[in-house]
């Protein structure tokens, strides 16, 4: 789970990681008060999650509480990659005299975290790696071992900073980040940039976090941070009722059992012509409610035409997946949808014959997974 | 022969009187698999269909002689059934649950990595070598003994290419899910160098998906060590990047774990890559003419 920068910004605080005064607006009235709150000029930063905001025109510069309403005017509501802004983080202005980068991420090939220091801070990091990669130090830390002070005096001295003030400050930044990292369960926490005040003084001024969500059952605080309204609405219902659910961009539905299998089946109906309009994972385990779940999910997207299900059968049994099927005809409307249908596994053959014995004209049954895929694409024509 | 499941493998089912730990390991007994054993803390003295339940896993290690541990608990008490079966001395540990957080893991991949334990998962649906025993959730009856050693992130997919196999008259050596998590006990690597030294298994087949680089490190590493024929399926060519596709390690991140660079990454190495299962299926039964 992405949190937005004000959220991250709110967990370096909790672990004592500087960041500037700053309060949430979604309305330029908001805006104004937060701005008065903080005193001075403020910066109004859209918060959307996703990068170039800057550029998007989705970050001003205010003098006082007036023009930070009227820059809030401006940025609300404003498109940025696709992210529509509804929320903004309202934050006292900073003096910048460098930039530097900071950020513990886990190492899915060294299955370790791995942390990454620059001064060449406030650009994108991969630009950093790519065009001057000895100024980008890289320590990966043993998780049995954890944080220990060498780690950040190795960032510290390696990139080259100088200032003693300086040292020590982030050198305790970076001690706190990994203890946000581990505390709160995070797959990447990224301060970028981390800037040095012409007083010398280290701060946050931007941040990227994201939490494992098998990890959330621990942080219940952090679970509530979802926006759901910033999500696709298809996504959120399907999250809602426990659907694994990922919006394509076509128009043959799909939908298999177990992660893989129905990877697979977007792939073969891609394969054959198609445009696949989904992935759907009914799980290890669908019953004949998951199925009616999964099929309300896929018929909520209108450009769907025809639904394929490819079923193998292991935990999941194809007699329930039949039922589910039927189920669903008779609770959604479904009657303008070709479904076509491939079981095989366990108790196939009772599956199959649970849907034939049904007679309904719009279910087309299918011996293998590429017949299926090929019939389905036809039927979406 | 076959890989870390045979005919010496003596299972302690970690979680066995939960239900899905009793209705998996009677279906694994069932199968002929040498079921030695349950754990569940507090019901020592109990049995389930005539297996002892114990306590704890040293205790079954010692009064029934267990050598292999499949373990089906919740999320919250996997990482903790991990390190009870290593620190009792298992050889082989299977964890099947879904859903572990990744810092427990990486802290528990820390541990056992340096103690020369076998491990396999979580989120994996086990082991089955045809024949000899099966271990976990695989529904056996599709495969038949033969002598494709299979090794997948995956497990339903895995079922699609082994019954493709099997219409095809082809058999297994073993069938090895290791798990659709971002951090899993063994590798393809460590996979794939089991089934070179097996005599059993003739040629390999690695079922590979988005996420990770995994793909890509087994490409280097069968070039240089592995003499027998490898051919690979890789899924999730239409997924969108920065996506979640039901595995929680299956996600695009940026442009690296790319179907399209695992794919070529392989193709660079002279591992063929089928298109559809159908297709690994039929390149298999070529190889094995």
């Amino acid at each position: 789970m992405d949190l937005y920068e004000y959220q991250g910004k709110e967990l370096f605080r909790r672990v004592g990681i500087p960041v500037s005064d700053g309060r949430l607006a979604e309305t330029p009235e908001e805006a104004r008060r937060a701005a008065e709150e903080i005193g001075g000029p403020v910066v109004v930063k859209a918060q959307v999650m996703t990068g170039g905001r800057g550029k998007a025109g989705g970050v001003k510069l205010a003098d006082d509480p007036a023009d930070a309403e009227a820059k809030a005017k401006n940025i609300l509501g404003l498109d940025i990659n696709g992210h529509v802004v509804r929320r903004l983080w309202i934050e006292s202005a900073s003096d910048i005299a460098k930039e530097y980068y900071l950020s513990v991420t886990f190492d899915r090939g060294a299955k370790k975290p791995l942390f990454m220091f620059t001064t060449q801070g406030g650009v994108e990091i991969e630009q950093v790696a790519q065009e001057n990669p000895d100024a980008l130090i890289r320590l990966h830390v043993d998780p049995s071992e954890g944080f220990q002070p060498w780690v950040a005096r190795r960032l510290v001295y390696g990139a080259g900073v100088e200032d003693p003030g300086e040292q020590k400050q982030i050198a305790a930044i970076v001690e706190k980040l990994y203890r946000a990292f581990v505390e709160f369960d995070a797959m990447l926490c990224e301060i970028n940039p981390l800037i040095v005040t012409p007083d010398g003084e280290v701060r946050a001024l931007d941040s990227k976090f994201t939490v494992d969500d098998n990890a959330l059952y621990t942080h219940p605080d952090i679970a509530e941070m979802r926006d759901t309204a910033a999500a696709d609405p298809l996504e959120t219902f399907a999250r809602e009722k426990g659907v694994t659910y990922v919006k394509l961009d076509g128009e043959v539905g799909i939908c298999g059992n177990g992660a893989g299998l129905s990877m697979s089946t977007v792939d073969v109906v891609a394969h054959v012509g198609g445009r696949p309009a989904n992935f759907c994972d009914l799980g290890g385990g669908g019953n004949a409610e998951g199925v009616v779940d999964a099929l309300e999910v896929i018929t909520r997207d209108p450009q769907v035409k025809s639904i394929f299900f490819n079923i193998f059968g292991g935990i999941t049994r194809c007699d329930e997946v039949a039922r589910g099927i039927l189920e669903a005809l008779e609770r959604l409307d479904m009657s303008t949808y070709p479904i076509v249908v491939r079981l095989d596994g366990t108790n196939a053959e009772e599956g199959r014959k649970i849907l034939a014995d049904a007679g309904k004209e719009n279910i087309h049954p299918e011996a293998t997974m590429l017949d299926g895929a090929r019939r389905a694409v036809e039927l979406a024509r | 022969m076959a890989i870390i499941v045979d005919n010496d493998t003596r299972l302690v089912v970690q979680g066995l009187t939960g239900s899905e730990g009793r209705f998996h390991g009677l279906r694994n007994r069932a199968y002929g698999t040498d079921v030695v054993a349950g754990v569940t803390p507090g019901k020592a003295g109990q049995d389930v269909e005539g297996i002892p339940v114990f306590n704890t896993v040293a205790d079954a290690v010692e009064q029934a002689g267990a050598n292999t541990s499949l373990i089906f608990v919740p999320a919250r008490f996997a990482a903790d059934a991990i390190y009870e079966a290593v620190d009792a001395g298992i050889e082989t540990v299977i964890c099947i649950t879904e859903h572990v957080p990744v810092h427990q893991m990486l802290k528990a991949y820390t541990y056992f990595r340096g103690r020369g334990t076998t491990m396999i998962g979580p989120n994996c649906p086990g082991v089955l070598s045809p024949g000899k025993a099966n271990v976990g959730i695989i529904p056996a009856e599709i495969f038949t003994e033969g002598a494709v050693g299979l090794v997948s992130r995956s497990g339903t997919l895995t079922y699609q290419i082994g019954h493709e196999l099997t219409q095809l008259a082809l058999g297994n050596s073993t069938i090895v899910g290791i798990g659709g998590d971002p951090v899993v006990g063994s590798s393809f690597i460590d996979v794939i160098a089991k089934f070179q030294d097996d005599p059993q298994t003739e040629l390999i087949v690695m079922v590979g998906e988005i996420g990770g680089d995994e793909e890509e490190k087994a490409a280097a590493y069968i070039s240089e060590h592995v003499t027998k024929p490898v051919l690979s399926y890789i899924a999730g060519f239409s997924a969108p990047p920065g996506k979640t596709m039901g595995h929680a390690g299956a996600i695009i991140s940026g442009a690296s774990g790319t179907a399209q660079g695992k794919k070529e990454a392989l193709e660079a190495r002279g591992i063929q890559v089928g298109t559809t299962p159908t297709e690994v299926a039929q390149l298999v039964a070529d190889r094995m003419k």
